[in-house]
């Protein structure tokens, strides 16, 4: 069984060891949760690390694998929050049992964010260049303004949307008494019911690891990080660029989605202006201390980076400061030739791993 | 290494995990109530948050120098996120909260009541305005004026005290306080027949060039500029207007508070500006100076309507606590149930610095009457 085990691939154990790791950190989290072992704090972060580790995995996808810089991921979870909002909350009578429901909010916020993923793709990935980042940076920001206006109700009639380009308000929607609002424009969605659940987030992850993993060690992933590497020799070889890049983008895109409506069914409220620049570069921070092109590294830096700020409440307002201290020397730590060095002494294993290959 | 790496992680992930297992089973059994605060004490809306935080502090170390009730006061910041607010609340939790005093902005505070109403954790917001802060949750309340409330005050002053002028309105159309303002002021401004010439907005990237909007309201021909945003906002809308010679009649609401220390801003432009404020810093009340003056001591600056609303929290939940004989080993659901009673009651009612007799509805919001302030050299006066 071991030597089948190390006959494997160093890739192939590379996923096994990812897939068993997040497995392990689930059962042990998830039966102290049960136990009622963990604080409070800790529980309520597992839902948003499960958000942020589907964000970072599905980002890297498209900058670790793909090679194109995107500034706008938090756009396509902003789509997927939204929309999973408005499914879950008009399915809210129709489908009581809620699991199922969570299910389909997720399905229709990854759809809906593949959708957008193709109006932003289509165009701007047959073009050579760093286009992708500057439409994206612009299509985080046009994501967050379109939702500011955007007025969704649903009573015994439907769904009643209207897009708010003068002053109307929830009024004009007309719903009948049985009616509630979904999103007001810039008040956001309120009233959401708490479906997210660290089961529900564990499954997204392995999803998502599933999906990512098979996609990147099968022939389109291949084909993609070929286009990476060298794109005019991919092409040389007749592979499609556009339908290839598509195909990476559209995917984190769809993955993002998902990852943003069980965010958006975690918390009562939610506005668009989370899902801002900002949230874009934090994704991009976790995949890029993760290591570009590193699924598990996405994994721990996402959770690491999530649980740093929450931890580092006892510095009160320096919390922030010491954050960013934090990141810079993991960035100075993981660059460091001494420190590897010195690492590759107490580890001479790696020493002939790395001379072997 | 990766192997390594992966371990060592593992085992500070779990150390971590039974460090912060470990604080929470902390006794409840001290001598003194633990209130949790929660706000923005970073980030843009930090002036709110501190302000608040500040406030309460001073009534927590006011009546713990009086002896009898004791408080601990633990103010956590949120960045005004409805998920970091989600997970300070969750972190004092663990400390003990018994009570909470927040959160100080609305996105966030509707989060975190709904996560209070299922804990059964008192809460009381000292500035989160939107009625849906409250909406359906028997344990929250608030020390403000609900938005639509503000809208609907200002519509009838207006209508009263300056009959047939005619109104532009700029607001935050990215921001739930302010388009909750707008909303109901333009619903009430129908009724009431104000005619509203001209609507402009802004977002929160767009707050600094007021340039368009000030010339379209002046354009329009508006005798009064309504202005349902924050003072920093405004300030710049001032002095754009001022720099085209435009002086309307300018009416702000309780975030207009503040104007007259605002950063860079002269404050002789906002001579003449109306505001509905429950609070001036400038009353000559004794209680108010004494607040006054302390605030200055501690933060160097004149205290906002935030920071007497944070104080007034404190108060009244020191008085509620004392009306329902609580103690301080009761437990957080416990303190809840008498609280909700003692604050519903018909005869509690509450004398702050942000209004006298002040009395809760069942469903939370707060009656008082707004107060409606003209700037006159400097100062807030009764018009």
């Amino acid at each position: 069984m071991l030597r089948k085990f190390k006959s494997l691939k160093k890739t192939a154990r590379t996923d096994f060891f990812t897939y068993l790791g997040v497995v392990v950190a689930f059962i042990v989290m998830f039966a102290l949760q049960q136990a009622g072992a963990l604080s409070s704090s800790v529980s309520s972060w597992l839902v948003p690390i499960c958000c942020f580790i589907v964000m970072a995995v599905s980002l890297n996808l498209t900058v670790g694998i793909l090679g194109e810089l995107s500034l706008g991921h938090a756009g396509f979870m902003s789509v997927g929050a939204f929309s999973g909002v408005i499914a879950a909350m008009s399915l809210s009578e129709a489908i009581p049992f809620a699991p199922l429901r969570l299910a389909l909010a997720i399905l229709v916020g990854a759809l809906f964010a593949a959708l957008t993923g193709v109006v932003v793709g289509v165009p701007v990935l047959r073009l050579r260049g760093d286009y992708l980042a500057i439409v994206t940076l612009a299509f985080g920001q046009i994501i967050k303004d379109l939702i500011n206006c955007l007025l969704v109700g649903y009573d015994s009639n439907g769904l009643h949307i209207i897009f708010n380009l003068s002053k109307l308000t929830i009024e004009d929607l007309h719903m009948d008494e049985t009616g509630i609002a979904i999103i007001k424009g810039a008040q956001g969605a309120t009233g959401i019911e708490k479906l997210a659940t660290f089961p529900a987030g564990f499954i997204l992850v392995m999803l998502t690891l599933v999906i990512v993993l098979n996609m990147v060690r099968s022939r389109t992933g291949r084909a993609v990080m070929a286009i990476r590497d060298n794109r005019i020799a991919a092409e040389s070889v007749g592979i499609n660029i556009t339908k290839y890049k598509l195909i990476a983008f559209i995917t984190s895109a769809a993955l993002a989605g998902a990852a943003g409506a069980l965010y958006g069914l975690n918390y009562g409220s939610l506005v668009s202006s989370r899902f801002d620049f900002n949230t874009s570069i934090l994704v991009l921070v976790y995949v890029v201390l993760g290591g570009l092109g590193n699924i598990w590294g996405s994994i721990v830096a996402a959770t690491v980076l999530y649980v740093l700020p929450e931890a580092l409440r006892e510095f009160q307002d320096y919390r922030m400061l010491a954050y960013a201290v934090v990141l810079i020397l993991v960035m100075l730590a993981t660059n460091n030739d001494r420190l590897k060095a010195l690492l590759g002494r107490l580890l001479p294993r790696r020493k002939e791993e790395k001379d072997r290959g | 290494m990766k192997k390594l790496r992966l371990l060592s992680l593992a085992v500070a992930m779990m150390l971590s995990v039974c460090m912060l297992a470990g604080c929470s089973n902390s006794a409840q059994t001290s001598e003194a109530f633990k209130l949790g605060g929660i706000g923005p004490l970073t980030g843009d809306a930090a002036i709110y948050g501190n302000a608040a935080m500040n406030g309460a502090q001073i009534a927590v170390d006011e009546i713990n120098a009086k002896g009898g009730i004791q408080f601990e006061f633990n103010p956590q910041d949120d960045v005004n996120v409805a998920e970091t607010a989600v997970n300070a609340y969750n972190s004092l939790k663990d400390w003990g909260m018994q009570i909470l005093v927040g959160t100080v902005t609305t996105t966030p505070c509707i989060s975190v009541s709904a996560e209070a109403y299922a804990d059964r954790i008192f809460a009381l917001t000292p500035s989160a305005s939107s009625s849906d802060v409250t909406a359906g949750k028997d344990n929250m309340f608030q020390m403000c004026f609900t938005d639509p409330n503000q809208g609907l005050s200002s519509a009838d002053y207006m209508a009263e005290n300056l009959a047939g002028k005619t109104v532009a309105i700029i607001y935050r159309n990215d921001d739930a306080y302010s388009q909750g303002i707008r909303d109901a002021f333009a619903a009430e401004a129908e009724v009431k027949g104000i005619e509203i010439v001209y609507e402009g907005t802004f977002t929160a990237d767009t707050q600094t060039d007021f340039s368009v909007q000030v010339a379209a309201a002046q354009n329009a021909g508006a005798e009064i500029v309504y202005l349902p945003i924050y003072y920093t906002p405004a300030s710049v809308i001032l002095t754009q207007a001022n720099a085209i010679n435009y002086k309307p009649i300018f009416f702000g609401v309780d975030g207009m508070d503040g104007i007259l220390t605002a950063e860079g801003f002269d404050a002789s432009l906002a001579e003449d500006v109306m505001l509905l404020t429950p609070f001036s810093a400038t009353l000559e009340d004794e209680t108010n100076q004494n607040f006054v003056a302390e605030y200055q001591k501690r933060h160097n600056e004149v205290p906002n309507q935030f920071a007497a609303d944070g104080y007034d929290c404190i108060y009244a939940i020191y008085n509620a606590l004392t009306a329902a004989e609580c103690t301080p080993d009761m437990s957080a659901e416990e303190i809840c149930d008498k609280l909700i009673a003692t604050f519903t009651s018909s005869d509690f009612s509450f004398t702050g610095l942000t209004g006298n007799d002040m009395t809760w509805s069942a469903d939370g919001s707060i009656a008082k009457a707004p107060m409606a302030f003209i700037i006159k050299d400097g100062q807030y006066v009764l018009p």
